[in-house]
């Protein structure tokens, strides 16, 4: 991982690839972030991907989703039509289904396996968007516009993977209770709006700040390893080199940019 | 002309009335929606979009359907439909109003349409459908009303409006077209990732459009003093039979694909749909009411003497007006999402401010409907007298 990052930093350092940050810097409050970045510099990339190894992934642990949901601000409605989810985990025929017979070996079959936006190189839901509201960075990872989406919901339509949630409520507003639906607002990301989708950033807003993404940092397991694909002494590139590695459903074309080891 | 519209009978003023009450219960539960969002209605994550862009999808068809009268009066010069033009295109015009209220009914966002012109994805089919939508609404809108007010002159329509009638047959054909991509373009909905989708949307369009006509054409013969012609009615009879047997010949073509190629992404929403899937059936009994009403309806419209029988005819047109509604306004849609991307089998059924908020959208469809038909029947009522 630090071979990984200290390379990050000399790319950062050319300044050339800041570029790719500037959408996240409007979004993300300013003072902090602008001086984040001076100090280290952000973490850019050609084809930003990520390698999940689930031999090492840890049952009923779920470190990496109570991370992400908290610092992305993802609202719990505690119902599952309403639900939003960044990154869960899904049993393997559900996120394998053309690769799945009922011979699999235990410990595959039973382990929950983490799903999360694919960051696809050919994305399906950047195709179908009419206003341009989710789009791909020159680093390869899939934004959104919070703000330009017009919640039409074309993109969850044109998602093979079920990563995308829609607000169909309002995400900062309370249970009946009286409790709010994002436990604790973390004031340095963005909360949406209803009638607006989401899904996984990669981190954009941590990258700028030249620190990996959230998922791969908490887990103790070091079973998510994140990294740059065209650099090829890259740590990323070293685990594809030497492990099997599936994507999911690779048949349809959409190029996931998030890589397996079962 | 349309002054036309502010005097009529008590039964005219009555049913503006009733349909300005359901307008209203629907605008009250959509005020809801606008407070609330979108989790007032019955979809989900896995089912993201439900009955309004099922009504959408169908309405699209309807609207699509007033080339079956146009292309055969002015391509072929068939008098018979001379007639009944102005019916179509109004019908129409009611229709591809009620389309674009029920996009925007689904917007998560309503008041940020535009962005769709300021930011446009000439990728998306729905910026294309955007497009085409409005521009057969406006070509609509300019044929029908330059038509009906030089008949009402008796001078023969401005020749700019020939071309624009032109126009419009393609431009129906390609409204129908790109609603079915929307669908049919999207890698992993196995249920609609077929290329027979917008064939499919064609036929069962020009099945519910016509039969939508007949009835119409009727009750303007009973209620006021114009008569559509029974040779047009007749005609149009044969147009539903014709678009109703190649729909459910379309629609066996997906079945025999799916269940012998045995894919299961494909298939899966098929069992769903006729079967049931992991005990799961909600739509099971309307998909299969929908098959037999199919029949029946064939039944009586491929006989010819049941066929030339008006009353017969009027009934086979409901069924088949039914029928496809439930096959397109409801099934097509919601089954796509079951299962879901992920293989789960989600349901979804529609909450009461969802239906009332459709009901109402119809209802202004048809009192837009009621309105140009008030003016159209009156001028050639003044015509004929």
């Amino acid at each position: 991982m630090k071979i990984d990052r200290r390379d990050f930093l000399k790319i950062g350092g050319l300044g050339v690839l800041g570029f790719a940050a500037k959408p996240v810097i409007d979004v993300v409050s300013k003072g902090e972030l602008s001086e984040a970045s001076i100090e280290a510099g952000p973490l850019a990339g050609k084809r930003l991907a990520m390698v999940i190894d689930m031999t090492k992934c840890k049952e009923g642990c779920t470190d990496c989703i109570d991370a992400c949901h908290s610092i992305h601000n993802v609202p719990d409605f505690k119902n599952r039509k309403d639900e939003i989810k960044w990154i869960w985990n899904e049993p393997y025929d559900k996120t394998f289904p053309t690769q799945e017979h009922e011979f699999i070996g235990t410990g595959i079959k039973e382990r929950p396996f983490m799903v999360l936006c694919n960051h696809c190189d050919n994305p399906p839901c950047v195709r179908v968007c009419p206003t341009k509201a989710t789009f791909k960075r020159e680093d390869g990872i899939v934004f959104m516009d919070y703000h330009r989406c017009i919640g039409c919901r074309f993109c969850m339509a044109a998602c093979p993977y079920g990563s995308r949630s829609f607000n169909w409520r309002n995400p900062r507003g309370l249970d009946s209770s009286g409790n709010p639906f994002i436990k604790k607002n973390n004031t340095n990301f963005p909360t949406r709006t209803t009638g607006v989708v989401e899904k996984c950033n990669f981190c954009a807003e941590r990258l700028a700040k030249g620190l990996i993404p959230m998922c791969a940092e908490v887990c103790k397991e070091k079973a998510i390893v994140f990294g740059d694909l065209e650099e090829t002494d890259s740590e990323l590139r070293e685990v594809l080199r030497s492990h099997y590695t599936i994507r999911r459903k690779p048949g349809l074309g959409t190029r996931p940019q998030i890589y397996y080891i079962v | 002309m349309i002054e036309k519209a502010l005097t009529g009978s008590k039964k005219y003023w009555g049913l503006v009335g009733f349909l300005l009450v359901i307008m209203g219960a629907g605008f009250i539960s959509y005020l809801m929606q606008w407070f609330y969002g979108l989790g007032i209605t019955g979809m989900s994550r896995d089912v993201s979009w439900g009955l309004y862009i099922a009504q959408f999808t169908f309405l699209v068809g309807v609207a699509a359907s007033a080339v079956m009268v146009v292309l055969p009066y002015y391509l072929h010069n068939y008098k018979a439909f001379g007639r009944i033009t102005i019916l179509g295109e109004f019908l129409a015009i009611a229709s591809v109003m009620m389309c674009l209220v029920f996009i925007i009914a689904d917007l998560g966002q309503p008041v940020r349409a535009m962005n769709i012109i300021l930011h446009p994805n000439p990728g998306s089919i729905l910026f294309w459908d955007m497009i085409v939508l409005n521009g057969y609404l406006l070509l609509n809108m300019l044929i029908g009303w330059n038509v009906l007010a030089s008949e009402r002159k008796s001078i023969p329509p401005p020749v700019w409006v020939k071309p624009l009638i032109y126009l419009s047959i393609p431009w129906a054909v390609s409204i129908h077209t790109v609603t079915a991509f929307i669908y049919a373009g999207l890698p992993g909905r196995g249920f609609w990732l077929t290329a027979i989708m917008a064939p499919r949307f064609l036929a069962s369009a020009f099945a519910a459009g016509p039969a939508l006509l007949i009835l119409l054409a009727l009750i303007i013969r009973k209620f006021t003093k114009f008569d559509p012609g029974r040779e047009a009615i007749q005609n149009l009879g044969r147009i539903v039979t014709y678009a109703m047997a190649v729909s459910v010949f379309f629609v066996l073509l997906e079945i025999f694909t799916v269940f012998y190629s045995q894919i299961p992404e494909h298939m899966h929403h098929f069992e769903y749909l006729f079967t049931g899937l992991e005990g799961h059936g909600k739509l099971v009994p309307w998909m299969w009411s929908s098959a037999v009403l199919a029949v029946i309806s064939l039944i009586l419209l491929i006989n010819p003497f049941t066929r030339k029988r008006e009353g017969i005819l009027a009934f086979a047109c409901v069924l088949v007006f039914v029928s496809l509604w439930i096959e397109k306004g409801l099934c097509l849609v919601i089954t796509g999402f079951i299962p879901s991307t992920l293989g789960r089998v989600y349901e979804y059924s529609p909450t009461l401010p969802e239906i009332l908020i459709t009901l109402s959208v119809w209802a202004m469809g048809f009192l837009i409907l009621t309105i140009l038909y008030k003016v159209g029947i009156t001028v050639k009522e003044e015509i004929e007298a």
